[in-house]
């Protein structure tokens, strides 16, 4: 029995297609919490990245809160807050922006940290505020690193989110546990490689993106 | 020749020869500026003194930083209207400091500047920058945006809209020498001379009357640097900003300044004094030394070829009879210059093998090296050509390149004394009147050789 074996049996058969258990609906819930993660995590990460960033101060405390994120087990956090907050989506979100926050952060700092400083200059001396400053000079430029930073994250919160189906919730992680469960590998693998292709899938998205927002002056001069 | 040689001060209208109008109004200053310049040329204005209006006035101004550090130090001084003041001084002497104090990107810690007689500090930090071109050391363009965006930037934050901003743009690149077909390019494709063209095209965009530049050619190879101060005196001469101009290179300092502050270590002015009289009579050991050697040679430059005795007796055209080149040929005219039919030249020819030989040969004539343009270009130019020329003499050409005459070494060192006599006089006499103003005659004007 190849992992191929179960993946051809996993997607040929056509109940996998349909209802609430069908792939079309976990695909969505998944992508759902994903999202719902990452976007909270940008709310909070972009923000302080662009203004520490900018500012150049609080590196240093940057630094320790995203080392100490980064060293939380997303699993064990959920099942605390699982026992401590109950059946929800609450749960879930938290271990996932918990994930998500540092390598925006970090990157988004760093990227606007690290714009060349001269043109900063040039705006500054030719009557820029700092708002414009910041999202007209550095933010473009820095624009491309804060992507990188933001598609890691997406990449881990895709893979990661898989945990919700531990406490009760849907999403492709549904197929892994419960196939465990069962000891039904077909849906194991299945469900799997469904999450890995998400993951490959992200990537994708944010190259497009990358391609659509970022200015080719940017793009080509690095 | 009298009206020639004398070198108008900073702000003279006369310096800077009819303004083109133009139908965009490039370098349509506004008419209170033109009015403050001619006020200001007709007390001269080649001296700081009481009671002439200086667009910028710094005034005892202290930069000391939280640490104890001292930038500048109670550094007074009045920028001229209209010109070109070049701050010039080793690293760390104050320069930069004092030109971001003029823009607020630096606060001053004591006196206060003065932006056409009101305090800086006056009105909104952004809208006096707004006011103020600012061009720094590697341009420093916006790499996310195209060139024209990037020159129509202030203009845009001044609420031009976007037509008008480009148009203004496609006009500025003209300007400063930029191909119009860059205009849709990004700043990484431009070389570095290009760049900085830029960088200087958008700090004159919303045509201010003010521009504040911090080594904005030091970054470049010597070679577009020249091209780049030629260019910059060229637009100067059409647009008459009141431009103060930082460089470590005195060289640049004198090359482009009407005035040049020199500035030492703790942030103190040395001398504030036209390039011309900074050449010939240096404040202190400081400032000589740091003029560096051959200040009597460079300071050539300033003085006229205009009132130079030129000969055209050893002057003969390639097709001259052999009674015409005898006649030329006398005891004294050792050699004969040979010019082609145009009167353009094309070598020198001993006298004694022309004379009586078959016509001129110009295969075997003497390279009768650069040439310098009697009237515009200066003594120094001149002494130059005599000294490289293989006969002594150097070989003067009109505008089209057509020989006017020659003059021989000794000529050329005549003409210097006359005019070291003459620039002299015309300071001592202005000393005597006590009217202000130092020596009065520089003619030539400034190429960026």
């Amino acid at each position: 029995m190849s992992i191929f074996h179960f993946i051809n049996a996993f997607f040929s058969d056509g109940s996998h297609w349909h209802g609430y258990d069908g792939i079309p609906t976990r695909i969505m819930e998944h992508l759902q919490y994903s999202f719902m993660a990452l976007g909270i995590a940008a709310g909070i990460a972009l923000p302080v990245g662009l203004i520490t960033g900018h500012t150049g101060r609080g590196g240093n405390a940057l630094a320790l809160i995203a080392t100490a994120a980064r060293a939380l087990p997303s699993f064990g956090l959920l099942v605390l807050m699982f026992f401590w907050l109950g059946i929800g989506l609450t749960p879930v979100m938290i271990p996932l922006v918990a994930l998500a926050v540092p390598p925006i952060l970090v990157t988004t700092y760093e990227a606007v940290r690290t714009v060349d400083p001269s043109p900063v200059d040039a705006a500054r001396g030719m009557g820029m505020g700092p708002a414009a400053v910041l999202f007209q000079v550095e933010l473009p430029v820095a624009l491309p690193l804060i992507l990188s930073g933001l598609r890691s994250a997406a990449i881990q919160v895709v893979s990661t989110a898989a945990i919700a189906a531990y406490v009760s919730l849907g999403g492709l992680g549904r197929y892994v546990i419960d196939g465990l469960y069962q000891r039904n590998y077909e849906i194991v693998v299945g469900g799997a490689t469904l999450i890995a292709g998400l993951a490959l899938a992200m990537i994708a998205l944010f190259w497009l993106v990358e391609r659509l927002v970022v200015s080719p002056g940017v793009r080509r001069g690095r | 020749m009298r009206e020639r040689s004398h070198r108008t001060g900073p702000g003279n209208p006369a310096r800077r020869g009819p303004r083109p109008v133009t139908g965009r109004n490039i370098g349509g200053l506004n008419s209170p500026r033109n009015g403050l310049r001619a006020r200001a040329a007709q007390a001269d204005s080649r001296h700081v003194r009481k009671g002439i209006r200086a667009l910028i006035r710094i005034e005892s101004v202290t930069k000391r930083y939280p640490d104890g550090t001292v930038a500048v130090d109670r550094l007074s001084l009045e920028i001229p209207d209209g010109s070109v003041t070049v701050l010039v001084g080793p690293s760390g002497c104050g320069k930069t400091t004092t030109l971001r104090m003029i823009n607020r990107m630096v606060e001053l810690s004591e006196g206060r500047i003065l932006l056409d007689g009101a305090d800086i500090t006056r009105q909104p930090v952004n809208t006096l920058r707004r006011s103020m071109g600012y061009v720094i050391q590697n341009a420093g363009l916006f790499q996310h945006r195209t060139i024209v965006d990037n020159i129509a930037t202030v203009p845009r934050m001044l609420g031009w809209d976007r037509g008008r901003a480009r148009t203004r743009a496609m006009d500025l690149m003209e300007r400063v020498g930029l191909d119009a077909g860059l205009a849709k390019r990004y700043p990484y494709q431009l070389s570095g001379g290009q760049q900085q063209r830029v960088g200087v095209a958008r700090a004159l965009a919303a045509d201010p009357p003010v521009l504040l530049m911090d080594e904005p050619f030091s970054a470049v190879d010597p070679i577009v640097r020249k091209t780049l101060q030629a260019e910059l005196l060229r637009i100067q001469e059409e647009l008459g900003k009141t431009i103060v101009f930082v460089t470590h290179d005195i060289d640049e300092a004198i090359r482009l300044g009407d005035m040049v502050a020199v500035m030492r270590t703790g942030g103190k002015l040395a001398q504030f004094a036209p390039p011309d009289e900074l050449l010939s009579a240096p404040a202190d050991e400081f400032v000589e030394d740091f003029l560096g050697a051959g200040r009597g040679v460079r300071r050539l430059s300033f003085f006229t070829s205009a009132g130079l005795e030129l000969t055209t007796d050893p002057v003969v055209a390639v097709d001259a009879s052999a009674a015409q080149i005898a006649e030329r040929a006398t005891d004294d005219v050792p050699y004969l210059l040979v010019t082609d039919a145009d009167g353009r030249p094309l070598g020198w020819a001993r006298a004694k093998d022309a004379v009586g030989g078959e016509g001129l040969d110009a295969a075997q004539l003497l390279s009768h090296g650069r040439p310098f343009e009697f009237g515009r270009d200066s003594l120094r130019d001149a002494l130059d050509c005599a000294v490289l020329s293989p006969t002594g003499w150097a070989v003067a050409v009109d505008g089209d390149g057509r020989v006017v005459g020659v003059a021989s070494q000794e000529t050329i060192a005549g003409a210097i004394r006359d005019a070291h006599a003459e620039r002299k006089g015309s300071a001592d006499r202005k000393a005597a009147a006590g009217a202000p103003g130092g020596p009065g005659a520089t003619g030539a004007r400034r190429t960026a050789r």
